[in-house]
């Protein structure tokens, strides 16, 4: 018997009831990581316009997920605790618990691997902005062109709102032509000229959108004719630190959810910890009480464990029987029969003999 | 004959203390929110205070606080007067201080109806600040390198962006003020000189605004300068451009903001009036009825509760007769202090 406890008759109450209410608290907090995924997805959903893919929905989805199965399995819970000083209607929960238990270690190591995934998903997010802001910018002048008619909004908003400048700086605005031809004058001179003289017969400027500008600079904006410093009086391009926001839009975005899902870690951390908590407690009270049961005297001592026999004896146990299912399985692939394997655990030598009885029962005619 | 008598026996005094109870729990949590609301009102004063040149009037906010902090006092000692009603040795330990209790809560209530019209008078004084705050804040724009303005021009532009807005008015403020400092002037050059002189008062003024009037939903790149010379942008007309920067003033954005606030904090107030009369209506029955139970001793008896011990007119009479022989006694015995009002 592995980690076992007496148990008196209070004890068992008393573990009944305070399991009875860390189910509950299990339940919200179930309710709580549902909560934390919706939220984690509506703010990636909200700037879906600059991500090229949506790997990295995977960890609010998992959260959804795991919130409504764990409330729905620490719901059941409550009621096998309400049940278990009932000694009649303790025994129908008892094929119920195995799958529960199931359940519980699987949502437990669904949560970890959330844990895990939020750090190790940060790489693809940065890719994934990278990608989607870039096609932002270059799409930026296309305010005609349905289907990209609001990537100006976005971009502009995005860079006022999260106080960024492009995709790695200020500098990649250089390098797309961000003035639609709608908005050029062509017999101008000045604009022949920089048509001419790229290769692509783009419309270049070192010039920024209004958006990056800075308001905490002292002085008003300088957008246009960045690189050039008699174009402005009293300027230096290379000292001017406050007029554009120097950050850029990839970076501020990475470092915004990172911080977000950050922050959630501690939260499914505890809840990881209640869940294992409420698994164990209900694993001592199932045995406490089913020994209670089969004893003489009801009210009397019993002795509750975690296994039944030691860690390495039981893993054999369920190996044993898994691979017995495999042969049955493989023997007999057009048999009926054959138990679910969380059954096989109560029983493991029976079913053994019975299959050394009969190796080939008659295929069904 | 007493006012809107109501017969009671003991289970419907049962119910009406146990329903009191709750209603008093409620009012309770109505008194936090009303503390929680004078709070917000304070920070979002403190935020702005800037645009209204640091001269608001922080009378409303405070007086909700104080208003806030009374109402979950007041109701919580309502609530355990309930929870102690139906035992007759507990409620005989409040008995003495129910009047007391009784007209605090009517003062209550009058504040509360004082805080409510506040709510919705104090809106002009609110529009009048934002005006006069709205014209410095435009005007000391460009002095950032003075001392104890230097943050006009962030909190101006920050505004600007955020409440979508331009100016006071509209744009056309930002053409009367010069809001480019002197020091990134170069007055070497011959078009500033020009402007400079130009102007009665040797200011540098501009047909432009600052970047934080820009429409991010404008479909053509922000144009800040010469708004009013069509031949200085390709494709312009500045008579029927609308998305390019944002046309609504400042101070009408603000001015709906608080107004909207003022507004539905002053609804809830009356919401909350209403609440706290029917709880004191509520305690006057349970009180009478308990009072004027025929057999103390036996607690199934029927007795009859009301809200006045006469009718409205003779308390009226009652009150002001009070009030007179209270005159007259100052008057008879001059030098004594006044009795204690009963």
């Amino acid at each position: 018997m592995l980690l076992k406890i007496t148990f008196t008759q209070q004890r068992r109450v008393r573990l009944a009831q305070g399991l009875w209410l860390m189910s509950w608290l299990a339940v919200m907090s179930g309710a709580f990581i549902f909560c934390l995924g919706v939220y984690l997805k509506t703010e990636l959903l909200r700037r879906a316009e600059v991500m090229d893919n949506t790997e990295i929905h995977v960890v609010p989805n998992i959260l959804m997920m795991v919130g409504l199965v764990s409330i729905g399995t620490n719901w059941v819970a409550t009621r096998v605790c309400q049940d278990s000083l009932d000694a009649s209607r303790f025994p129908r929960w008892k094929l119920l618990l195995m799958a529960w238990f199931a359940v519980a270690m699987l949502l437990c190591c669904l949560l970890l691997a959330v844990v895990v995934l939020s750090y190790a998903l940060q790489g693809r997010l940065e890719e994934s902005l990278k990608v989607g802001l870039r096609n932002g910018i270059r799409f930026y002048k296309d305010t005609d062109v349905p289907g990209r008619c609001f990537q100006k909004e976005t971009i502009d908003r995005l860079q006022m709102e999260f106080r960024c400048c492009g995709n790695n700086n200020f500098k990649d605005w250089f390098e797309v032509q961000w003035v639609s031809n709608r908005y050029l004058d062509f017999t101008s001179k000045d604009v022949k000229d920089r048509i001419r003289s790229n290769v692509d017969g783009r419309f270049l400027l070192d010039g920024v959108p209004f958006s990056c500008c800075n308001p905490a600079s002292p002085r008003p904006c300088l957008q246009y004719h960045l690189t050039d410093n008699r174009a402005h009086y009293s300027y230096d391009y290379q000292a001017e630190e406050l007029n554009l926001y120097s950050r850029g839009c990839r970076q501020a975005l990475t470092d915004y959810y990172m911080e977000m899902m950050n922050s959630t870690g501690p939260g499914v951390l505890s809840v990881i910890l209640i869940q294992m908590s409420v698994l164990v407690s209900l694993r001592y009270l199932q045995t406490a009480v089913e020994g209670a049961t089969a004893l003489e005297d009801p009210e009397g001592e019993s002795v509750g464990y975690l296994l039944e026999k030691g860690v390495k004896e039981t893993f054999e146990d369920v190996k044993a029987n898994v691979l017995d299912i495999l042969k049955f399985a493989q023997v007999d692939p057009s048999a009926a029969e054959g138990s679910p394997g969380a059954e096989d655990a109560e029983k493991p030598a029976d079913n053994t003999t019975e299959k050394a009885a009969s190796p080939t029962p008659s295929p069904a005619s | 004959m007493p006012f809107m008598p109501v017969k009671f026996n003991l289970q419907k005094r049962v119910k009406l203390a146990q329903g009191l109870w709750m209603l008093y729990w409620f009012s309770v949590i109505a008194g936090i929110l009303i503390f929680s609301l004078g709070i917000f009102f304070k920070i979002e004063l403190r935020k702005r205070s800037e645009m209204m040149d640091n001269n608001e009037s922080h009378l409303v906010p405070n007086l909700l606080i104080l208003a806030g902090l009374l109402a979950c006092g007041l109701n919580a000692f309502g609530g355990k007067v309930c929870h102690d009603s139906l035992d007759p040795i507990k409620f005989s330990n409040w008995k003495p201080m129910l009047k007391t209790y009784l007209l605090l809560c009517c003062g209550f209530n009058v504040l509360l109806v004082l805080v409510s019209l506040l709510c919705f008078l104090m809106q002009f004084s609110v529009y009048l600040t934002l005006a006069e705050g709205l014209s410095y804040a435009i005007r000391f724009y460009k002095d950032t390198d003075t001392p104890g303005r230097c943050f006009m021009k962030r909190t101006l532009d920050l505004t600007q962006i955020e409440f979508h807005c331009c100016g006071n008015n509209n744009f056309r403020d930002w053409f009367e003020v010069q809001w480019i400092s002197n020091r990134y002037l170069d007055m070497s050059n011959d078009v500033v000189k020009d402007r400079v002189l130009s102007n009665v008062e040797g200011k540098y003024l501009m047909d432009s605004v600052p970047f934080s009037c820009c429409n991010p939903g404008s479909p053509r790149p922000c144009i800040q300068h010469h708004l009013t010379n069509n031949s200085a942008h390709y494709d312009y007309d500045h008579r029927t451009e609308e998305l390019n920067i944002w046309t609504r003033g400042c101070l009408g954005a603000l001015f709906s903001y608080y107004s909207s606030l003022m507004s539905s904090i002053g609804g809830f107030v009356l919401f909350a009036i209403i609440l706290e009369s029917v709880d004191m209506a509520g305690l006057k029955y349970l009180s009478t009825a308990l009072e004027t139970m025929a057999d103390p001793e036996n607690p199934e008896c029927e007795s009859e509760g009301w809200l006045l011990e006469k009718g409205v007119k003779e308390t009226f009479s009652d009150l002001l007769t009070k009030l007179k022989t209270l005159g007259r006694t100052n008057q008879v015995e001059g030098g004594d202090a006044p009795e204690a009002n009963t």
